[in-house]
């Protein structure tokens, strides 16, 4: 298929959701679908790095925070409309990446994860002492009574995190299908050897870093309009960097559907089990699915699918 | 261009304090055939490796056609026209035999400032060109892990040749293969001297070493010891001292 089709095909099926959705009037539906596309987008860019090229992203709570906070200076300073949130956020954690990247690239395996998380620790620390977007207190956010386009505010949320989930995922075809993919795969089969064919293998994992980061302050830049009231443990959870590695490898990393898979799998298990037994348990079941999978299918259910026709590949 | 197409002066490399390369000079001609040999651990692979970017010597210089190589990354190296293949096979596992094909013409070839582009049907043409002077025209669409020893060695090689090179340096491409696979790749050397590649073997094979080369170089303890004619090169006495012992 080609890009374009895809493209197009993924705007159809966002138009469809969107339109299925004006027939639903529980709130509480917007609220949870909400949480499960946020997780699409942060598991589709943790798979362009993590998946593409085989360097696991531990800090994906600090690209996610960055994009919050940056929604809480922007709202306490002028209150833009969402749209342009969710770019600013996008610019500042893509900058942050670019940033880490160039630092920690140059190592790999369990160094490179463990530079990740020490990266997400410290931005934590740094805006748990910033007094301005409310430090260790946390920060209300009051959002307007009406929103533009569908009028109910958490409507208008799940429209526009719908449509980011659209747009993350047909970005992640689009990169796994071009030259760029193709560079990004030998890095994670073998960096030397890229090297070797000409492939430059900083810079392409440079683009995968910024990309991977941006879309993850996207995803969190809508965030204090969700909750209303954010603070350091909840935007810098451990959650969303468990979730966000648990998805695309119980899904599958080795293409763009895996990660989308294995968010809308997870994710609604997890919402079923916060109504019906606790929210406490969330990280437990991603726990024992995590382990189930990598006992069972180690590729994810993607791998399942495709273990007959590309038997012996790993 | 006139000068030797590489030139390298007083290179040296430590690891530690380990010393790996001693002071190596070397000049290869456009369109030689040099073999390199040396016990093991005598610093031929660390060679290649500060030849191909992979390390860094800490002394010395090396030209490339004329253009001074230090401190460039591997993949410039690789784009300047001087390609090497890996003692271990390590192909692409995840890509098709002609997709690991791919990777060089997209990346190396097409990203010259000189020259033209590839067309997509061009790179088509030309993987399926590279696969045929190797033999591995029928696995194009099979994964590495299909393949046996002799073809991993094969695509390793094709994979080299992709990037168009202008020097190749092939390591120890015969380690391991049986008498007739060695005389087949030596055949395929053979070509490639044909087409004007300047190759740099690497090899334990005596008797490969001895048929491909016009000149032998050998490398004993990080220090170049003789430089010549293959058959005058063996019989010199540092030589054998270094192979056989007092």
């Amino acid at each position: 298929m080609r890009t374009t089709t895809f493209w197009l095909l993924t705007a159809a099926v966002v138009a469809a959701v969107f339109g299925l959705s004006r027939y639903v009037t529980n709130d509480y539906y917007f609220f949870a679908a909400y949480l499960v596309l946020q997780y699409i987008v942060l598991a589709t860019a943790w798979n362009i790095l993590g998946g593409y090229t085989g360097y696991v992203n531990f800090g994906v709570a600090g690209f996610f925070a960055l994009g919050a906070y940056s929604t809480v200076v922007l709202h306490k300073l002028w209150g833009p409309p969402i749209p342009v949130l969710i770019v600013v956020g996008g610019i500042v954690s893509g900058i942050v990446g670019l940033g880490m990247g160039y630092l920690t690239l140059r190592v790999r395996g369990v160094f490179f994860g463990i530079a990740t998380l020490a990266l997400a620790i410290v931005i934590q620390t740094f805006i748990t002492n910033w007094d301005y977007v409310g430090g260790s207190r946390g920060v209300y956010i009051i959002r307007p009574a009406t929103a533009p386009l569908v009028g109910n505010y958490i409507e208008y949320l799940f429209l526009v995190m719908l449509i980011l989930a659209g747009m993350s995922v047909a970005i992640a075809r689009t990169v796994e299908h071009s030259i760029l993919g193709f560079g990004l795969a030998t890095v994670r089969d073998d960096e030397m050897a890229a090297e070797a064919s000409g492939v430059p293998t900083l810079r392409l994992k440079l683009v995968a870093t910024v990309l991977s980061g941006a879309l993850m302050g996207m995803a969190g830049a809508p965030m204090p309009y969700y909750v209303t009231y954010l603070d350091p443990a909840s935007g810098f959870s451990l959650s969303y960097a468990v979730n966000a590695i648990a998805m695309p490898l119980i899904g599958g990393t080795a293409n763009w559907l895996g990660p989308v898979i294995g968010a809308i799998f997870l994710g609604t298990i997890e919402q079923v089990a916060t109504v019906t037994i606790s929210s406490a348990l969330n990280l437990l079941i991603v726990g024992v699915l995590l382990v189930f999978f990598v006992v069972v299918a180690p590729n994810g259910v993607m791998g399942m699918f495709q273990s007959r026709t590309r038997r012996g590949d790993r | 261009m006139s000068g030797p197409l590489l030139q390298v002066a007083g290179m040296g490399k430590r690891f530690g304090g380990f010393v790996a390369l001693d002071g190596i000079d070397l000049a290869v001609e456009r369109g030689e055939r040099v073999g390199l040999i040396g016990p093991n651990g005598s610093g031929k692979s660390t060679f290649v490796n500060c030849l191909s970017g992979v390390l860094r010597n800490e002394t010395g210089t090396v030209q490339f056609d004329g253009q001074a190589l230090n401190g460039l990354p591997a993949y410039k190296r690789t784009r300047l026209g001087l390609a090497r293949s890996f003692q271990l096979p390590r192909p692409f596992r995840s890509l098709t035999i002609a997709q690991n094909l791919r990777i060089p013409l997209v990346y190396t070839v097409n990203a010259r400032r000189t020259g033209r582009r590839l067309t997509e049907a061009a790179i088509g043409e030309r993987c399926a060109q590279l696969l045929g002077v190797v033999g591995l025209a029928e696995k194009a669409d099979r994964r590495p892990s299909d393949l046996t020893q002799i073809e991993m060695r094969k695509l390793e090689l094709a994979r080299a040749l992709a990037a168009d090179p202008k020097l190749l340096i092939a390591d120890e491409s015969m380690a391991g293969l049986s008498h007739s696979e060695v005389d087949e790749i030596l055949v395929l050397l053979g070509r490639l001297v044909d087409q004007g590649i300047t190759i740099i073997l690497i090899e334990h094979i005596m008797r490969a070493v001895m048929s491909f080369s016009e000149r032998l170089v050998v490398l004993v303890a990080g220090r170049k010891i003789a430089d010549g004619l293959p058959q005058e090169v063996i019989r010199n006495p540092e030589v054998e001292r270094a192979y056989l012992g007092e």
